[in-house]
């Protein structure tokens, strides 16, 4: 992986050659041209087709009512009612809305700052740091929905470890099944597997950082801590956007764990399952289902937008 | 307990000659504290999958087993079918996984060869898409699986929806965005004489892409494999709505059906959750430089 730091240095000497933009595609043979509209042309449709067309179809539904078992024929256009019910009467709207903003922030709390921590502890010379490393990324491997399998074992009020050791064997709390805490259970088991991605994110870009501007702040009599959150942290920021994006996406995402647990029901309601549940589940009210979508898309948008521009912007100006 | 940690630049002699201070024990026996707490869970699958019905029904599962034994491993294999479902998951996974990572090397070549206007909107477009909520597409996915027909040699069900192919269909639309980001920034810092050379010679495009650009990108494909196919593997929301016959679900997605099999045993429940973990902890502990590399490369070139 290195590679990829090193390539641009063995360039430096002989300078990097002027790009001459535009002239290459029109410098290109008959055939060429052809292969390489094909090789840009099929991947950018069947990227079209299957990613970006449903969510414009997402958009669309959103305006009807049907139950999506008949004809396109049957599509009923309401306008903006789906919204408007939504907004105004579905009674498990608001609830997931919640969930899925304490799912947010609990995610941007936690993991966050248990995974910086953890990659500042073993930024460093440290024997058994790879070992330390291997045991904090392991639950990555594992899908969202073993977790939830992993986790009951813990939860459990029928013999479970959590109850156990917190000797409430006599009295045990059901942490899935009583509403109160089970969302914040799942949370704990769904951290638990992040953590470990956050502090290899960090990990990354605490290498990244030029020591010369540690020993700089350094000399200048910053203590370690000073050091750290002037100017360490601030020059992290390409990292810390990014975990900011993938916790949001990953929290917008958040539905295989719920679902494995109580079909995303009882407490642990969330924006993804009232979506699902118009095509797996018990309702069938595709228009319902598809605002609530477009309403997941709009705010994925939010954070996908300025992502993109900040990853682009970098780009155009190298 | 940091604060004293955190300025070894100044002690660096003294450090070498006394590399035991308290506070490096301190950070030590915090770590291992923190990573068996990791472990835990896992361990305690472990625990309970080694332990008979009988056992733990009386004494509970914190308890000292009384004996270990294999039998529910055999046994979730055998009435979970695990054999018949990891064998779903691989008709899915390998062709998606291939799929995946020659059509986005194919963008990726492209984008950072050759100059079009439309460059940096192209790769806006993949990136965005793979950072979408499934749920943002998987209504409309559904149906349109619905509309589209397909002769009974291609798919049993004679349409995309209940087909392997449509699950592979839509892992490859959706993870390109992701691969195809990570192999133009990857393939961006590859030297331009190089391909110029290779086109003043007579080497046709595609001799550009396959014989010189992706032998270059080994590396990064590795971890991208790697990293693709826990993704994949791990899916559990696509293969869900997009497969209705639960005999066609790869094994993430069996594990539902496993659990009502299954009934109350959690024994079995362990045992059958690590045998369906096992692919994605073995390629872990095999090839855990390319996973941790392919997630690296994602984020910080951006």
């Amino acid at each position: 992986m290195t590679a990829v730091q090193e390539k641009p240095k063995a360039v430096a000497p002989s300078g990097p050659p002027p790009r001459r933009r535009g002239k290459r595609a029109t410098a290109l043979a008959g055939t060429d041209t052809l292969v390489l509209a094909l090789m840009l042309g099929i991947p950018t449709i069947v990227h079209l087709l299957f990613v970006w067309i449903p969510a414009l179809g997402s958009v669309a539904l959103s305006l009807s009512r049907w139950n999506g078992i008949g004809g396109l024929e049957d599509i009923e256009w309401i306008g903006v009612a789906n919204y408007v019910e939504i907004f105004t009467e579905y009674p498990r709207f608001w609830p997931a809305v919640q969930h899925n903003l304490i799912w947010l922030l609990f995610l941007l709390v936690v993991p966050t700052s248990v995974g910086l921590l953890l990659a500042v502890l073993l930024d460093r010379e440290l024997r058994f740091s790879r070992i330390y490393q291997s045991a904090l990324y392991l639950p990555m491997v594992l899908s969202l929905a073993l977790v939830g399998f992993i986790w009951q074992l813990i939860y459990t009020p029928d013999g479970g470890l959590l109850n156990s050791v917190l000797g409430l064997g006599d009295d045990p709390v059901d942490w899935i099944g009583d509403s109160d805490v089970n969302l914040y259970a799942v949370l704990v088991a769904a951290a638990w597997r992040h953590t470990g991605y956050i502090m290899l994110l960090y990990l990354a870009g605490l290498k990244s950082v030029d020591p010369a501007l540690k020993e700089a702040a350094a000399l200048d009599g910053a203590s370690a801590t000073q050091t750290f959150f002037r100017v360490t942290f601030p020059v992290m920021k390409p990292v810390n956007i990014v975990v900011a994006v993938v916790t949001v996406i990953e929290a917008l995402r958040a539905f295989d764990i719920v679902y494995v647990i109580n079909k995303g029901r009882n407490g642990l309601e969330l924006l993804s399952v009232l979506v699902t549940d118009n095509i797996i589940g018990e309702a069938s009210r595709i228009g319902r289902g598809s605002a609530v979508a477009v309403i997941l898309l709009t705010i994925s948008l939010g954070v996908i937008i300025p992502y993109l521009y900040q990853v682009f912007s970098k780009e155009n100006r190298t | 307990m940091t604060a004293t940690l955190e300025r070894p630049s100044e002690t660096v002699e003294v450090k070498k000659k006394r590399p035991v201070t308290p506070a490096r024990v301190a950070l030590h026996v915090f770590l291992v504290l923190t990573c068996l707490m990791t472990l835990a869970p896992l361990l305690w699958a472990v625990y309970a999958s080694l332990r008979t019905y009988e056992d733990t029904s009386v004494n509970g599962y914190f308890s000292i087993a009384k004996s270990l034994t294999f039998e529910n491993f055999a046994k979730a294999w055998e009435i979970g079918d695990l054999p018949h479902f990891y064998w779903n998951t691989f008709l899915i996974t390998v062709p998606a996984l291939v799929i995946t990572l020659v059509l986005s090397s194919m963008v990726a070549f492209g984008v950072s060869r050759f100059s079009f206007k439309f460059n940096i909107a192209l790769l806006m477009l993949f990136t965005a898409g793979n950072l979408l909520p499934q749920q943002v597409i998987v209504t409309p996915l559904w149906r349109l699986y619905r509309l589209i027909e397909l002769p009974a040699w291609v798919s049993e069900s004679e349409s995309l929806i209940d087909s392997p192919l449509g699950v592979i269909l839509i892992h490859i639309a959706f993870q390109m965005g992701f691969c195809t980001f990570v192999l133009s920034n990857y393939m961006k810092t590859i030297p331009y004489e190089l391909t110029e050379a290779a086109r003043v010679d007579g080497a046709s495009v595609f001799r550009q892409y396959w014989q010189l650009t992706l032998p270059l990108c080994r590396p990064v494909l590795a971890a991208l494999a790697t990293l693709e196919f826990t993704w994949i593997y791990n899916d559990f929301l696509w293969a869900l709505v997009l497969i209705q016959d639960g005999d066609k679900m790869p094994v993430t997605s069996a594990l539902q059906n496993l659990k009502g099999t299954f009934f109350t045993d959690n024994n079995l429940i362990a045992a059958g959750s690590l045998l369906v973990a096992l692919p994605t902890l073995v390629v872990f502990f095999v090839l855990q430089r390319q996973f941790v590399g392919g997630l690296t490369l994602g984020s910080t070139k951006g």
